[in-house]
């Protein structure tokens, strides 16, 4: 039985040494090349005492900051993502709740780290990986690690300000690449398109099917998903057959009326997720690759990615949304209602998930996971937990899951889970600002912050640039004499956006 | 300035209240604007000007500066 994701790249690399895994379009690199980089990174880390601890990742996005990953994992620690483009203050926020030991990083990404305040050992990746491999201590960590142990930490957006450290093991990843790639259909001949950061979960559907199967990588340069004609150019180029994307890069190409005039000749799995996708875009795809199978995936990080497919095999109505569908084999839903029962038939619930597709919860934070990582309620008789998303689904008539809403405040935009409370707090925290609200318009997909007090609007603005990641910045800052409150003193977001709608 | 330069900054000012649109003429380059921001920029000059950019002209050279998006506007009314 497979326990660590690493043995996909051990069995790959013997059959296809000299094959690309991953590209950029600039910087390749063949599973020979990842293995013998991964295996002198893991020895480095090894011989400087580290071990079942994080190990952060601050590169560029390229096929070397992936390769840091395998690395990290050959020396029995995970992986922690970190982005030269997110603000100076949630690095250190990470940092800090890390208090890593060891960073990897690039030429570029080394002299920033002294203003973070890191202290610890930064390894340079081009360094290590000239150094020597110690096959023994390689294997000797090896045998010692289970499937249960610790792959990487991914950091979303916290409701009480601070982002939130999910960690996930070997055994959920392992389960989910299995089954991702069986409904997909990934095989040696899959050329993925990359377009999510290497810093969410959700690049976890390219890196490891491309481990496993000997496909191929393109992590494409974020500036050609501002151009959609340049970005169907790179498809056709590099002839990516594969796209797991967020919906916005998909209706970027077709709301632009790019696939009158061109089309991703190569393309034949579309998989999209994280947001609704308009049937209206929908079509002019479907139109555009009719032979393309088109999968809608859910799922959240807490469950190691996505959770449910829907291949999108009959027509909808452009009032109608595209079903969440089922859940992956191997992984069960369960709708729960108030009473912590099962929802009755077309009686909404909210959505909870089962398997061993759970993560093992939030970083250092005990109390945030026994929240929503809880015992199963429809059996109390032994240990089993459930996952609590906070979504609230549905069955449909034809028995496939719909997604409805969100029981609290966050929000998805572009692609991203955001807590509207995390924006709040940091945007009060700006100089000559009282209070803040925010809502989310979401046939226009804006973040809209409303703040009363005696700052710029300029001043807000580039007070959060330096607080939060680019995806997290507000898309309009109106300031308000007085901030609506509810009866019991609660901010209230439905004037709010009754204040919104008159504004426009 | 013209008046469709004036609509231009005010529909960039929304996006980036603290960034100097007068003078910048790097705002792909410099990496000011994301592709959030392209399509906002499309949708907004959509509706103010009854104008659909298209996707031939959606590309680096004209959403470098507020001066270009003008200019790619004003040519594109004249069609």
């Amino acid at each position: 039985m497979q326990t660590n994701v690493l043995e996909y790249l051990e069995h790959t690399v013997g059959r296809v040494p000299e094959k690309i895994a991953f590209s950029d379009g600039t910087q390749n690199l063949t599973f020979s090349e990842v293995f013998h980089n991964a295996k002198a990174i893991g020895t480095k880390l090894l011989h400087d005492g580290l071990s079942n601890e994080p190990v952060v990742v601050f590169m560029e996005k390229s096929p070397a900051a992936v390769n840091a990953f395998f690395g990290v994992l050959y020396a029995g620690c995970y992986y922690v993502c970190l982005d030269v483009e997110m603000p100076a203050f949630r690095i250190e926020m990470i940092l800090s709740q890390l208090t890593p030991r060891a960073v990897i990083c690039d030429a570029v990404t080394r002299p920033m780290l002294a203003q973070y305040g890191y202290t610890g050992e930064a390894y340079l990746f081009a360094d290590c990986v000239t150094g020597e491999i110690d096959e023994t201590a390689l294997a000797a960590v090896r045998k010692a690690q289970i499937d249960t142990d610790p792959i990487y930490i991914v950091f979303t957006s916290g409701s009480t300000g601070i982002p939130k450290g999910i960690i996930a093991c070997h055994r959920s990843v392992i389960d989910y690449i299995e089954q991702l790639s069986e409904t997909l259909g990934f095989s040696e001949d899959t050329v993925f398109g990359n377009q999510t950061p290497l810093y969410f979960d959700a690049c976890l559907k390219e890196l490891y099917p491309t481990l496993k199967f000997g496909a191929k990588t393109y992590l494409i340069p974020k500036q050609n998903f501002s151009f959609p004609t340049k970005l169907v150019e790179y498809l056709n180029t590099y002839r990516i057959n594969t796209v797991c994307w967020v919906v916005s890069a998909l209706t970027m190409i077709s709301a632009t009326g790019t696939l009158r005039t061109m089309k991703p000749e190569y393309l034949h799995t579309v998989a999209f997720g994280s947001e609704v996708f308009p049937v209206k875009q929908f079509h002019l795809w479907k139109e555009a690759l009719p032979q393309a199978k088109f999968t809608n995936l859910y799922g959240p990080t807490e469950a190691t990615g996505m959770s449910c497919y829907y291949h999108v095999v009959r027509d909808f109505e452009e009032t109608e949304t595209i079903p969440i569908g089922r859940p992956f084999r191997n992984t069960a839903i369960l709708l729960l209602n108030e009473q912590n029962q099962l929802a009755g038939k077309g009686e909404p619930g909210e959505i909870c998930i089962r398997g061993t597709c759970l993560t093992m919860g939030y970083y250092g934070q005990p109390d945030k996971t026994a929240e929503v990582f809880v015992q199963n309620p429809l059996q109390t008789r032994f240990n089993e937990l459930i996952y609590r998303t906070g979504d609230i689904g549905q069955y449909n008539a034809e028995g496939e899951l719909m997604f409805i809403s969100r029981k609290d405040y966050q929000i998805k935009h572009m692609g991203h889970r955001i807590e509207l409370g995390e924006i709040e707090i940091n945007g009060g925290l700006c100089e000559g600002v009282e209070a803040v609200g925010c809502i989310y318009d979401t046939d226009k997909g804006k973040i809209v912050l409303f703040y009363t007090g005696s700052a710029e609007k300029s001043a807000v603005a580039s007070y959060l640039k330096g607080r939060l990641p680019r995806y997290m910045q507000p898309n309009l800052i109106r300031q308000l004499e007085a901030m609506p409150h509810t009866p019991n003193g609660k901010l209230d977001r439905k004037a709010l956006a009754a204040i919104y709608k008159e504004q426009q | 300035m013209n008046q469709t330069l004036d609509t231009i900054m005010d529909i960039l000012k929304d996006l980036h209240e603290d960034v100097d649109f007068e003078s910048c003429t790097t705002l792909i380059d410099d990496g000011i604007l994301d592709s959030f921001d392209i399509i906002s920029i499309i949708t907004e000059i959509n509706s103010e000007f009854g104008v659909a950019i298209p996707a031939d002209k959606i590309v680096p050279e004209n959403f470098n500066s507020a001066k270009a998006l003008a200019k790619l506007v004003e040519e594109l009314e004249d069609i």
